[in-house]
């Protein structure tokens, strides 16, 4: 029965009252095409000084993804999610932020956190054990790596929210994978983001997979970042291995935020060429073929050709490149390879302000099990690592 | 009250004492920010957060989007950058989106970072039944919290303690989640919210009642249940001492043992289920430590172990006068066997 033919069809229902578009959809929809600069005239307009400051950063990077992955199989590392292949946007992330600028990691930025200047080995130790976050966040404006997903986003919100109501000039970058923009934090930080109109930016690098899951069972929405729309903040799709739009599109997006426009969400396309860490075996759920086809969009490779084919790179500036790579490489290797010295007391020094009675009760009991073992506490750790080797 | 004249008491109510000390920790400190749903203009669903909103601005007392996890995670960033976030979780079982937030962040960033990074927020759970309320406005979570290291667990039962323990939870540079036993948001004590009693610090069980006969050991809306037990005592002849814990975290081993050590025993009492509850590990702390000195066995009242009940049925759930009694008796065993 249609509702004409219902008894009392004169009837005519009102439009709900309140209803009315918040926001014209249209200028917050990403291009249908990912943005490109490379190999287009657009980078004729960039600064050369920075052209070639991404090349080398981005053959930096591949070197510590190189040095990093060698030190999980010499057993120095306990796990490192690498960024080959992501290079662009790990450096991009880091370049565009001004010193005052927080940067929010995920587990896989360590690359991006280095690039912003965090001592390398700082940087690492998550990775390597000997504690959760090695450095001080505030001192390097760099939020610990978090290894959940996207529950660094709402910290982003949060801190870029309370910088601005102390009246500071301060952009909070927030990195997360396409994986991560399943989880509840992710839309609930995107959400809180617009509807404060918080000085941040969401990067979602999207590499294809969260671990083995492609992103086609990861989400039905036409881009990731159409999701943008929803929530009232323009979406961006940028080729995420070409470093030049990476950094010009993140530029623009930080800008935006710094003179109060609010929020951004950028979906760069790129793609993990290693596994999801050196303990994933990727060719359970992807071909080399695919693989393949990305090695020919290689970051450092596209950016390498363009900067070549215009001039601005010779082999002396690339072998420079290489060279300091190379030599960072070393470094990182030589400091890693020492034993990292631990305190087995500090187990307790940080669990509150002040310690608890029941701490204090626990501390002495592991004091007295360290003199047991003989000697200080420090010796106790060694011992330890001795007998594991 | 130690100048009648300068301390003018009236009958206050605990939500009017949790408001008076976020006012005056706001009016104290610019870094204090209140947050949560309907916290601002609407005051809160229980009045608590009435007026800072029109006192402080809505950039003070902020109405957020409806979503737990993302207060508490937009908290966590606020105090990265320097401010004191009080945020409110509006129900009990409200407050479960919110946990990985809380655990994974909250409790665990000034170990992470060692030390560079306290987390001086305060978490407010409305928590607990007796109010008639549907399912997921009742529960009673705290052996959920007092389970998470890096977490101060903190109820008050009385009108002063709601303002001394909120002020302190507020100053503290850990993060608090601060219980507030809702069905006492209405119990009222002549207080004087012009001078309000000195800040407590977080930590110390209090003796409410003296007694000589056996402890009661209970915290939040199960002290004025207790306080009613032992006055129904006494017609049978058992002197009770009641302890009201005050902060489950960290718990006071001294004054609940000196308590233990001179009555030999000992009733743990409270609304949240008994199995591995905060009972669980009251009972095995105190016969840990007194175990020469006691008559009985720790015993428990609790809440049964099913999920809360609906409210028409929530009256056989919750720890009664009765129930407590009936413990007290059984601490005769010895005497029995």
């Amino acid at each position: 029965m249609t509702v004409q033919e219902r008894p009392g069809a004169a009837y005519q229902p009102t439009p709900p009252p309140a209803w009315r578009p918040r926001t014209d959809p249209a200028p917050l929809l990403p291009d249908a095409e990912p943005y490109r600069v490379l190999g287009t005239d657009a980078v004729a307009g960039a600064d050369p000084q920075l052209l070639l400051r991404l090349y080398a950063e981005l053959v930096r990077g591949r070197r510590y993804n190189a040095q990093a992955t060698a030190l999980t199989k010499q057993g120095r590392l306990a796990v490192y999610p690498s960024t080959t292949g992501q290079e662009a946007c790990e450096i991009a992330a880091a370049l565009v932020l001004e010193e005052q600028d927080w940067l929010f990691p995920s587990y896989r930025d360590t690359l991006a956190a280095v690039a912003r200047g965090l001592d390398p080995v700082e940087a690492l130790t998550l990775l390597r054990g000997d504690w959760h976050t090695g450095y001080d966040p505030r001192e390097h404006r760099i939020a610990p790596l978090c290894t959940p997903l996207a529950t660094q986003l709402p910290h982003a919100v949060g801190l870029a929210h309370a910088a601005r109501i102390k009246g500071d000039d301060v952009v909070a970058l927030a990195m997360v994978g396409d994986g991560g923009t399943s989880e509840g934090d992710f839309h609930e930080a995107l959400n809180f983001a617009a509807v404060w109109q918080a000085p941040v930016v969401f990067l979602v690098q999207n590499n294809g997979f969260a671990i083995s899951v492609p992103l086609a069972k990861q989400t039905a929405a036409p881009s990731l970042a159409h999701k943008a729309v929803g929530y009232g903040m323009p979406g961006r799709l940028v080729d995420g291995n070409d470093a030049v739009a990476v950094h010009e599109v993140l530029s623009e997006a930080v800008a935006r935020a710094r003179r109060g426009g609010g929020p951004t969400l950028v979906e760069a396309i790129t793609y993990r060429i290693d596994a999801h860490t050196n303990a994933d075996d990727a060719t359970r759920y992807r071909g080399d073929s695919e693989v393949e086809a990305w090695r020919e969009h290689d970051p450092i490779m596209l950016l390498e050709r363009d900067l070549t084919a215009r001039g601005l790179l010779d082999e002396d500036t690339a072998q420079a490149a290489k060279d300091a790579a190379e030599a960072m490489a070393a470094r990182l290797r030589e400091r890693m390879n020492a034993d990292p010295v631990l305190d087995p007391m500090d187990l307790f020094t940080h669990v509150y302000a002040e310690q608890t009675s029941q701490l204090r009760e626990q501390a002495e009991q592991l004091r007295a099990e360290l003199e047991a073992e003989g000697g200080d506490a420090a010796q106790g750790a060694h011992g330890a690592e001795d007998e594991a080797r | 009250m130690s100048t009648a004249t300068a301390r003018q008491t009236k009958p206050a109510t605990m939500a009017q004492a949790l408001q008076r000390a976020m006012r005056d920790a706001m009016a104290e400190d610019p870094t204090v920010h209140v947050m949560g749903e309907d916290v601002g203009t609407l005051g809160g669903v229980f009045r608590v957060t009435d007026g800072l909103a029109k006192e402080f601005g809505e950039e003070r007392c902020t109405d957020t989007p409806l979503a737990e996890a993302g207060i508490l995670g937009t908290a966590v960033g606020m105090a990265m950058y320097g401010l004191r976030p009080v945020v409110e979780m509006q129900f009990d079982a409200f407050a479960y989106p919110a946990f990985e937030q809380l655990i994974s962040h909250v409790a665990r960033m000034r170990n992470r970072t060692r030390g560079a990074m306290p987390m001086p927020i305060t978490v407010r759970v409305p928590y607990g039944g007796g109010i008639g309320g549907v399912e997921h406005h009742s529960d009673s979570s705290e052996a959920y919290y007092m389970a998470t290291p890096g977490l101060h667990v903190v109820t008050p039962a009385t009108v002063e303690d709601a303002y001394g323990l909120l002020r302190a939870a507020i100053a503290s540079d850990d993060p608090v989640v601060f219980l507030e036993p809702k069905r006492l948001y209405w119990s009222k004590a002549d207080w004087s919210p012009e001078a309000p009693a000195a800040v407590e610090p977080i930590g110390r069980a209090v003796v409410r009642r003296p007694g000589r006969s056996a402890t009661l050991i209970t915290y939040g809306p199960s002290t004025p249940v207790c306080m009613e037990a032992a006055d129904a005592a006494q017609a049978e002849g058992w002197d009770l001492e009641v302890v009201d814990l005050r902060s489950l975290v960290p718990f006071d081993d001294e004054t609940v043992c000196a308590s233990v050590r001179r009555t030999g025993r000992a009733v743990v009492v409270h609304e949240s289920g008994g199995f591995a509850g905060p009972g669980a590990e009251i009972a095995a702390r105190v016969s840990e430590r007194c175990f020469h000195h006691l008559e009985a066995p720790v015993l428990r009242v609790a809440g049964f172990d099913i999920p809360y009940p609906p409210p028409m049925l929530e009256r056989h759930h919750l720890p009664g006068v009765d129930r407590i009694l009936d413990a007290v008796a059984r601490l005769q065993w010895e005497a029995e066997s």
